[in-house]
């Protein structure tokens, strides 16, 4: 046996696409509904008309070792559902080939082949085996599958009078039991609240641990970084990039804020309010360059300008800074946070902000103007992203990232104490 | 060395771009046998849920037919002349399989367009979807052979000593029904039109079959022509093992023959497109 779980070799998977629809009035789509199924005909007769192509994968080609947890990211339409659907023989190829080695379980949605009008009992046992497990298997769990979704009440009761979340959770919880050496699973993660999320993370981490081999199509950044330890950029059906998830998810981040460029530190506000706004930031660093790029430990200038006079004298401009998960970690304020008072006349503000604490990563700005405490003028939501390259404050040789290490690096001094 | 290793041995599987020519893969489907269990037991269990009278539909429908058949045909058409004995359980008999039938091929025509979010999710042996729609007609099946024994009884007719070949004929119509039905169930993925089509032809073949007249008034040098139709030598022959007479050999052998082509052609063409399945549907 090779030591490779999945060997993906030279994939390429081709839709091919009618002719898109045109809306039509109602005449039209009389005489449509006679004359199309003549056209219709006479393409089905060999003429093809001008149906076109599209490659939803190019090429793709990588390897999983035994034991990998490797998660698939890239926008929409990168081909990751159809890599995934490929994977677990729900369509075929249409060039290249895949082989797969071990018992494999492919999960592209929780509860498939649920009956709203069958108990929760008969739906274990329908699911279960739509998921490939033998009756014995599903006899056998039985008991751990109700328990684990906490439904021991509800179990002879029809689905349909579930609530979602039983719903999801007793979906989930047949999913859990499964049993793979490979496991090919799509954002089933992304379904139910925080808690039931930190449970599903939880069990992967479990399938992780016991050394199963992974494949995990996501959306959600943190929990690739979290849980893999390999990741694929898919963009355009095509791997753009594969290495560790650190890597990769930053890369793609920075691809994201910035489609345009990753090195200019310059925005302009697309699609501004009518009224009076922030038009324009710039970053600049200690030497007055315009960047997007800075070290912890760096001091920035953030140079914001408005579109004209302001409404009222004596108004601040806010920052609030996000980490990569969107989250705000930090705020700053002309007041009341530092007593500045722009008058109305005043339309470029400066804040000189630093030395920055942050670790490697990616980081965004929002900006508001406004009286303190009073309704907002201007909301400029991920107005610009930065990032920082190199996080070593104490000169140790060792970066600092925030994918495990936080979004700050405090001051700090380490002593031998006393006894 | 890590803990699913030992206890489940690796095999490799490939996945390729696919053929036109796949074949039937009879291990995989065997493999896959439980889940056709369980999709023919949640099609019986969610059948008649939510109806009140349930499992009695399985009698009504016959029985329905055969009074409104008895009264067209063997009435005010005369086929009842050509009967010996009860019109109305003659109608009855052939219509208890022909029913089965009938809902069998429709069920599993339509089966595959109804399954379309499982065929878009997850992978298991298209075929297990048609196959499963004509077993779980058989519950249904049995409720109205059931009611025709008790006709027997009150027509006080006996059961022939032939009725032992009885259950060939009832798998023999299944297996036209998996032939018509899996032929159709992939024609409607990717032409709805045959939605349309499979209505009427299951009509039409109602009476290119013997279930509301005999055999015996198509012409004896046509007969072997008739039976390519391969449910004239079921119903023929399932009539013949309930009330005994002479036996249509001729006429069955010739359907079987019809009906081993139908299955062949309906897995032929069903082998070759089910990979598109998911791509289409």
């Amino acid at each position: 046996m090779s030591s490779n779980a999945i060997a993906i070799a030279g994939v390429s998977k081709r839709y091919t696409i009618g002719v898109a629809a045109r809306t039509a009035n109602f005449r039209e789509s009389l005489a449509a509904m006679v004359i199309e199924p003549w056209k219709r005909l006479r393409r089905l007769g060999g003429q093809t008309s001008a149906a076109t192509d599209f490659w939803a994968l190019r090429d793709v080609t990588f390897d999983v070792a035994v034991g990998d947890v490797i998660g698939i990211i890239g926008p929409n339409g990168a081909g990751k559902s159809t890599l995934l659907k490929i994977l677990s023989r729900i369509t075929p190829p249409t060039l290249g080939h895949i082989d797969l080695n071990g018992r494999v379980s492919s999960l592209l949605e929780v509860g498939t082949g649920f009956h709203p009008e069958l108990t929760g009992r008969e739906n274990i046992f329908l699911n279960g085996a739509i998921l490939g497990m033998l009756r014995s298997e599903i006899q056998r769990k039985f008991d751990a599958i109700v328990a684990f979704a906490e439904l021991e009440q509800f179990i002879d009761t029809p689905v349909k009078h579930y609530s979602s979340g039983m719903y999801v959770r007793l979906a989930f919880s047949v999913a859990a039991h499964l049993d793979p050496e490979i496991l090919i699973i799509d954002e089933v993660l992304s379904v139910g609240d925080l808690h039931f999320r930190n449970r599903c993370l939880g069990r992967m981490r479990d399938i992780r641990d016991e050394g199963r081999t992974v494949l995990f199509v996501s959306h959600d950044l943190t929990s690739v970084r979290q849980l893999c330890n390999r990741a694929v950029l898919l963009i355009g059906g095509s791997v753009a990039a594969t290495g560790t998830p650190d890597a990769i998810t930053r890369h793609y981040e920075q691809m994201n804020r910035d489609p345009q460029s990753t090195s200019g530190g310059m925005a302009e506000r697309t699609n501004p309010p009518p009224h009076y706004h922030l038009r324009r930031v710039e970053l600049r660093n200690a030497s007055g360059a315009v960047t997007r790029q800075f070290d912890a430990g760096d001091v920035m200038e953030i140079h914001l300008w408005s579109s004209g006079r302001a409404p009222e004298n004596s108004f601040t401009a806010e920052f609030r800074l996000l980490n990569d998960s969107d989250e705000p970690i930090s705020f700053g304020a002309a007041n009341p946070v530092r007593a500045t008072y722009y008058t109305a006349d005043q339309q470029h503000f400066v804040c000189r902000l630093g030395p920055l604490p942050l670790t490697e990563g990616a980081y965004l700005f929002n900006f508001t103007v406004r009286v303190w405490n009073q309704v907002r003028w201007d909301f400029w939501e991920r107005a610009i992203g930065f990032e920082i390259q190199r996080c070593d404050l104490f000169n140790t040789g060792h970066g600092v990232s925030n994918v495990h290490d936080g979004d700050f690096v405090i001051q700090q001094e380490w002593l031998a104490g006393d006894d | 060395m890590w803990p699913g290793q030992a206890v489940y041995p690796s095999r490799t599987l490939r996945i390729e771009p696919a053929q036109s020519w796949q074949g039937l893969n009879v291990r995989e489907l065997w493999r896959y046998r439980e889940l056709l269990y369980f999709f023919v037991w949640r099609d019986i269990k969610v059948r008649y849920k939510q109806t009140v009278l349930g499992g009695l539909w399985a009698i009504i429908q016959p029985v329905a037919a055969t009074l409104l058949f008895t009264v067209v045909f063997g009435r005010l058409g005369g086929l009842s002349k050509q009967v010996n004995g009860s019109y109305a359980l003659f109608v009855y008999i052939g219509l208890s399989l022909w029913t089965f039938y009938a809902n069998a091929v429709s069920l599993a025509a339509n089966s595959l367009v109804g399954s379309s979010h499982l065929i878009a999710k997850v992978y298991f042996p298209r075929l297990l979807i048609p196959l499963a729609s004509i077993l779980s007609g058989l519950v249904d099946f049995a409720v109205a052979f059931a009611f025709l024994l008790v006709l027997m009884v009150v027509y006080r007719v006996p059961p022939a000593p032939q009725i032992v070949v009885l259950p060939f004929f009832v798998l023999g119509t299944m297996v036209v029904a998996a032939g018509a039905g899996v032929l159709f169930s992939a024609l409607i993925v990717s032409y709805r039109d045959f939605r349309y089509v499979i209505t009427f032809v299951v009509q039409l073949w109602l009476y290119a079959t013997p279930v509301l007249y005999t055999i015996d008034i198509i012409p004896a040098r046509w007969r072997f022509l008739y039976a390519i139709n391969p449910m004239v030598g079921m119903v023929a022959g399932f009539r013949a093992s309930v009330l005994g007479g002479p036996f249509p050999l001729d006429v069955v052998l010739v359907s079987i023959v019809s009906t081993m082509l139908l299955l062949a052609v309906g897995l032929r063409y069903f082998t070759a497109v089910e990979r598109r399945f998911a791509d289409v549907i």
